[in-house]
């Protein structure tokens, strides 16, 4: 069984891993750039702060739920979406940017 | 009265000619070249919900409604007794007591152009002036008011019946026409003239050179660095911070926004309150750390006290003696009543 499994992982993992993707939002003007994204399963999101002060981006989401602290112009947080689902994505300092990441299979 | 005033105002303001317009620039006076729009300029009245737009006699109920403390657990607090019109809409206390008489954990906001914020309360948890209105009428340290003995008050009254209906026919005497009446009269509080406002449009004279000297030393992000969460056009990126207040009472530490949304860096911030009509709402921060204004320039120049959670946009500043006064001379000049005028309550 433990050949059978190593041998499925050594098969699947290259290419699971060949699909993830990178996206990236950016921060500017107290908005994100994109409203909504689509992203799939294992996926990460780079979220770029252009604007002169701090972002934070942060969601309460069951399923991804995550917190990438504040972070000061020009520099990027990320997060890797594991779970599919309809992720509400926010800035915690600025509650009026709001995005979603849709997370697909 | 002076809300008779703010509310022709407010009519004023939203027939406004389109001098101050999206992207397009005022074409000043006697030839000179036009000039950009300036981003401070607010545009006329505050946005409102599609259910819930503004007319007179929603503004007359939810005025008569605001000043009336009847709806009050005790019959005694009204919305204005915190929301003063002859004290900047807030009060000048530390913190208001309500109808128990204890102090409330937090100072009284000002509702004077609360119609434009995009998210109510210190902590923001409400969205919108409609959800905010229950919240201090309901509230036990507050107007600690029984809903169902509200609404059979109002629906006793002949006045209210009548002013209900011509407020929002059909839609009967119910909290939701409450909220929504007392939502579109303090849409109607708004100071959007002041000198500053008419310095921006145009009117060299409107301001001291000193208040001109403040506003240069507020925006300069290596002096004061103000407008980076007192941003324009409103002097507030609607957003929270924990700046750095320390707590006066052995209450325990205020978690803020925190207690709403539990993201770390949220611990200890309040919401970036807007800065038109400030000099008449003393005392300052939301637990009125600071008396007066040149208080609150202190606690800046500080960058803030050493406590748990502060923001990293909190850093000691380098002000001389001229600058910091420049800075309240711009912070006054955003009142639209002259600080020497007593607005009557008549």
């Amino acid at each position: 069984m433990n050949r059978v499994t190593i041998a499925t992982l050594l098969t699947v993992a290259p290419f699971a891993f060949a699909q993830a993707a990178e996206h990236k939002v950016t921060q500017k003007d107290r908005k994100f750039d994109k409203q909504h994204i689509e992203i799939k399963v294992g996926d990460t999101v780079h979220f770029e702060n252009q604007d002169d002060f701090f972002h934070n981006v942060y969601s309460l989401s069951d399923s991804n739920f995550f917190d990438l602290k504040s972070y000061p112009k020009g520099e990027s947080r990320a997060n890797t979406f594991n779970k599919p689902g309809v992720v509400n994505v926010e800035c915690a300092i600025h509650p009026d940017m709001k995005m979603v990441v849709e997370v697909k299979e | 009265m002076l809300i008779d005033v703010m509310f022709s105002a407010l009519l004023i303001a939203a027939d406004i000619p389109d001098t101050t317009g999206d992207n397009t620039d005022i074409m000043a006076t006697s030839g000179a070249p036009p000039k950009p729009k300036s981003i401070w300029l607010v545009d006329g009245p505050p946005p409102h919900p599609a259910d819930n737009a503004p007319n007179e006699h929603r503004h007359a109920l939810g005025e008569k409604l605001f000043f009336d403390p009847k709806l009050s657990g005790n019959g005694e607090v009204a919305c204005a007794s915190c929301h003063a019109p002859d004290q900047g809409w807030a009060d000048s206390r530390a913190f208001s007591t309500g109808v128990p008489g204890t102090p409330l954990g937090r100072a009284t906001p000002t509702v004077v152009n609360s119609g434009y914020s995009l998210i109510q309360m210190w902590d923001g948890r409400f969205a919108s002036l409609e959800e905010q209105a229950l919240g201090p009428l309901a509230a036990a340290d507050e107007m600690n008011a029984v809903p169902a003995q509200v609404i059979a008050y109002l629906v006793d009254s002949d006045d209210y019946q009548n002013m209900f209906g011509k407020a929002y026919p059909g839609e009967g005497i119910t909290l939701q026409t409450l909220a929504k009446a007392l939502a579109a009269y303090q849409r109607t509080i708004i100071v959007i003239d002041t000198p500053f406002d008419r310095w921006q449009r145009g009117d060299e004279n409107a301001v001291s050179t000193s208040a001109k000297r403040g506003f240069e030393v507020f925006k300069d992000p290596n002096r004061g660095n103000c407008a980076a969460c007192h941003q324009a056009p409103h002097f507030t990126d609607h957003g929270f911070h924990n700046i750095g207040v320390p707590e006066l009472r052995n209450t325990g530490r205020d978690a803020g926004r925190h207690k709403v949304i539990p993201i770390a860096v949220l611990k200890g911030a309040f919401k970036t309150p807007g800065l038109r009509n400030i000099s008449s709402t003393a005392p300052y921060f939301h637990n009125s750390y600071a008396k007066t204004l040149e208080e609150v320039v202190e606690h800046y120049i500080g960058g803030g006290r050493n406590v748990p959670n502060l923001s990293p946009s909190m850093k000691p500043l380098q002000l001389s003696h001229q600058e910091k006064a420049d800075l309240v001379a711009f912070m006054k000049s955003l009142d639209q009543i002259p600080a020497q005028e007593e607005p009557s309550n008549e």
